[in-house]
């Protein structure tokens, strides 16, 4: 008698209807069995003040039940920048954890081993230099490349559309982008290289299908570098994952997915030509939307996530981040934290909805939608490509001025009330109950600074300079940086040293801003 | 007829999140305001210079970093230093009500929190400019 049956007692099938999940091309799903053989991978974002605190407080996410961890690295680090840089002055530790040499990333991992838990990196620019950390600190610690589980966001695409933190020009960017990735696919057959993301497009005011297309096309692009690189195909596509939003549009979240899913198998298979069915399958990790937090009446926002998890959930993600209550004011307080993994394992425990793969395949209004976005992103994936590819049409600046009047048009309709959002344009309140809001210790700015000043003094300078110098040879040559990239980490060069080499190579981007 | 207001819309700090800005300066100039956006990652002295060479009555400063008790005073500062005064400096973003008071002690005319509709920041900005402050 199968396990799976309602509250009442009626037994479940595994799905209903066809075609079944695990079926190319996937639209109910990559695994037959989806959540029935194995949940999602909850997954909290996390990183704040110094090493030692993000350690104390990944220690503590594991212990509640977490099951893979999230770094979220400070400003400065995500620019190529370290603590002790003037223009860090007041952003050390505040939006993350700072991450300035090999030193601190030994910190962030201590007691942590790298073969037991899964570890996602939301580090884009210098995404080479802190992979090249975190493979040392395996390293240190015995565990083999090859046993290394997790994700680098490595996405660089995406921050020349929305988020917008680049150092280097597009092309040499990509370059680097195609070292992690062919580096990869030599040494950490188990590590995702990139995690396309279009959780910031969102962010930054797309419609659904934007996200869908614009993510897309990023993917393709780096296919293209990466097959130009002289790899094959079914050498690295299999380690492409995804990242997506979910807003609070419940359907249309669900039937994005589900198009995700499609196109991507299609597009590998037909485009392509990939052979291997692990290719085909679009694996993603999902968070909820932080611009659907309110500032007003921050309860409400445990509701929205809650919905919008839900829907990342019967989507079919593979894993998830619960956005917390108070992460309209700023990073969130460990209570908060608890209170967002919870939200978590309550769908995952209590709602049965893991028991049916893809329950809302089949509905008219689902499969409708389904195939309406499909379309949308299909419309813009051949309009970029007619323009000769993502950076060209980023150079124009056709993505951004697309999410811009997006954007605004999302913001008209909340100004003319003809959108509602609970608590800020209907049913606000004067009163408020004020939340309790994790402050960042401005002293732990300070200490990173000092630690950094007796790093410089106390480590072998002259294998710092020579790898340096080494690294800049490498990216003028135009051989992969890897090796050389891993050489000046584990010399105990920093973040700021690295890219500031490659900044001398490869020149810096400032953007023509697009209203 | 009145001229129209000029305002220099900017994102300092490291923080590349320019959604607020850009709506913000949209949302001024069909409101009839003349917006200069300066774009993202600008120093106190580069937001100084574009009022001063842009000749705006007011700056719009946008921060979502936890950045703004280091960056603010510093734009304060400049503005004193050239005898600016009289150009009015807004801020927006996720300021706690706590340093929001604090800002306006040291000179900010307004503070701006997230789910300020553009209507009421428009507004403002007018009332303070009629009012000649």
């Amino acid at each position: 008698m199968s396990r799976f049956r309602t509250l009442g007692g009626l037994p479940l099938e595994n799905h209903y209807g066809e075609p079944a999940p695990g079926e190319f091309p996937y639209v109910r799903g990559i695994h037959p069995g989806m959540y029935r053989d194995r949940l999602w991978t909850m997954r909290q974002f996390s990183g704040f003040a110094s090493p030692e605190e993000t350690n104390e407080r990944y220690l503590y996410l594991l212990k509640q039940g977490q099951t893979g961890l999230s770094v979220a690295f400070d400003l400065p680090t995500l620019m190529g920048y370290d603590s002790d840089d003037g223009i860090a002055l007041g952003e050390v530790g505040k939006c993350g954890v700072p991450v300035s040499s090999l030193e601190d990333m030994e910190t962030v991992f201590r007691g942590i081993r790298l073969d037991e838990v899964s570890v996602s990196m939301t580090i884009n620019s210098p995404a080479n230099i802190l992979w090249a950390m975190y493979l040392a600190v395996a390293e240190q610690q015995g565990v083999p490349w090859a046993a290394v589980q997790g994700t680098l966001q490595n996405d660089i695409l995406k921050e020349y559309i929305a988020q917008k933190e680049f150092i280097y020009p597009p092309r040499p960017s990509m370059k680097l982008v195609t070292d992690v990735i062919e580096y990869s696919a030599r040494h950490t057959p188990k590590y995702n290289p990139v995690s396309v993301s279009g959780y910031h497009i969102r962010e930054a005011g797309s419609t659904a299908a934007q996200e869908l297309a614009f993510t897309l096309r990023d993917g393709l692009e780096y296919v293209d570098w990466a097959l130009e690189r002289g790899l094959a195909v079914d050498e690295f596509a299999p380690r492409l994952s995804f990242f997506f939003n979910v807003h609070n549009d419940f359907f249309e979240e669900i039937a994005k997915y589900r198009a995700a899913r499609v196109l991507w198998a299609e597009t590998m298979r037909g485009r392509y030509g990939a052979r291997e069915e692990r290719s085909w399958k679009l694996r993603f990790h999902t968070q909820t939307a932080g611009c659907s937090l309110t500032w007003q009446q921050p309860y409400n926002n445990v509701v929205r996530t809650a919905i919008q998890a839900l829907a990342g959930v019967l989507g079919g993600t593979q894993s998830l981040h619960t956005n917390s209550l108070d992460e309209a004011y700023a990073l969130p307080g460990e209570e908060a934290v608890t209170l967002a993994l919870r939200t978590q394992q309550i769908i995952a425990h209590e709602s049965n909805v893991t028991a049916v793969a893809d329950p809302l395949g089949g509905s008219h209004f689902v499969e409708e939608l389904t195939r309406r976005l499909k379309e949308e992103a299909g419309a813009y994936i051949a309009r970029i490509d007619a323009m000769g590819g993502m950076i060209p049409a980023i150079e124009r600046g056709f993505p951004q001025a697309e999410i811009a009047s997006a954007s605004y048009r999302y913001q008209r309709e909340i100004e003319s009330g003809e959108r509602i959002i609970v608590g800020v344009n209907g049913y606000a309140q004067a009163e408020e109950r004020p939340l309790e809001l994790l402050r960042i210790d401005e002293a732990a700015g300070e200490r990173q600074v000092a630690k950094l000043a007796r790093l410089r003094r106390e480590r072998a300078n002259g294998r710092v300079r020579a790898a340096l110098d080494e690294l800049k040879r490498a990216a003028d040559e135009g051989r992969n940086t890897m090796p050389e990239v891993l050489e000046a980490v584990k010399a105990y060069a920093t973040v700021g040293e690295i890219c500031g080499g490659l900044r001398e190579v490869y020149g810096s981007w400032t953007e023509t801003a697009v209203l | 007829m009145s001229q129209r207001i000029r305002v220099l819309v900017a994102k300092p700090g490291l923080d590349g999140h320019d959604r607020g800005a850009k709506v913000i300066a949209r949302g001024l100039r069909d409101a009839g305001m003349e917006v200069i956006y300066a774009g993202l990652r600008q120093s106190p002295e580069m937001i100084v210079n574009a009022a001063l060479q842009e000749d705006v009555q007011v700056i719009g400063l946008s921060i979502l970093s936890g950045a703004h008790n280091a960056i603010v005073p510093r734009v304060l500062g400049l503005l004193r230093e050239k005898e600016m005064d009289d150009v009015a400096v807004i801020v927006g973003g996720t300021i706690p009500d706590g340093d929001a008071v604090e800002l306006k002690k040291q000179g900010v005319a307004g503070v701006f929190q997230p789910g300020a509709p553009l209507e009421e920041i428009a507004g403002f900005i007018r009332r303070w400019i009629e009012g000649g402050r």
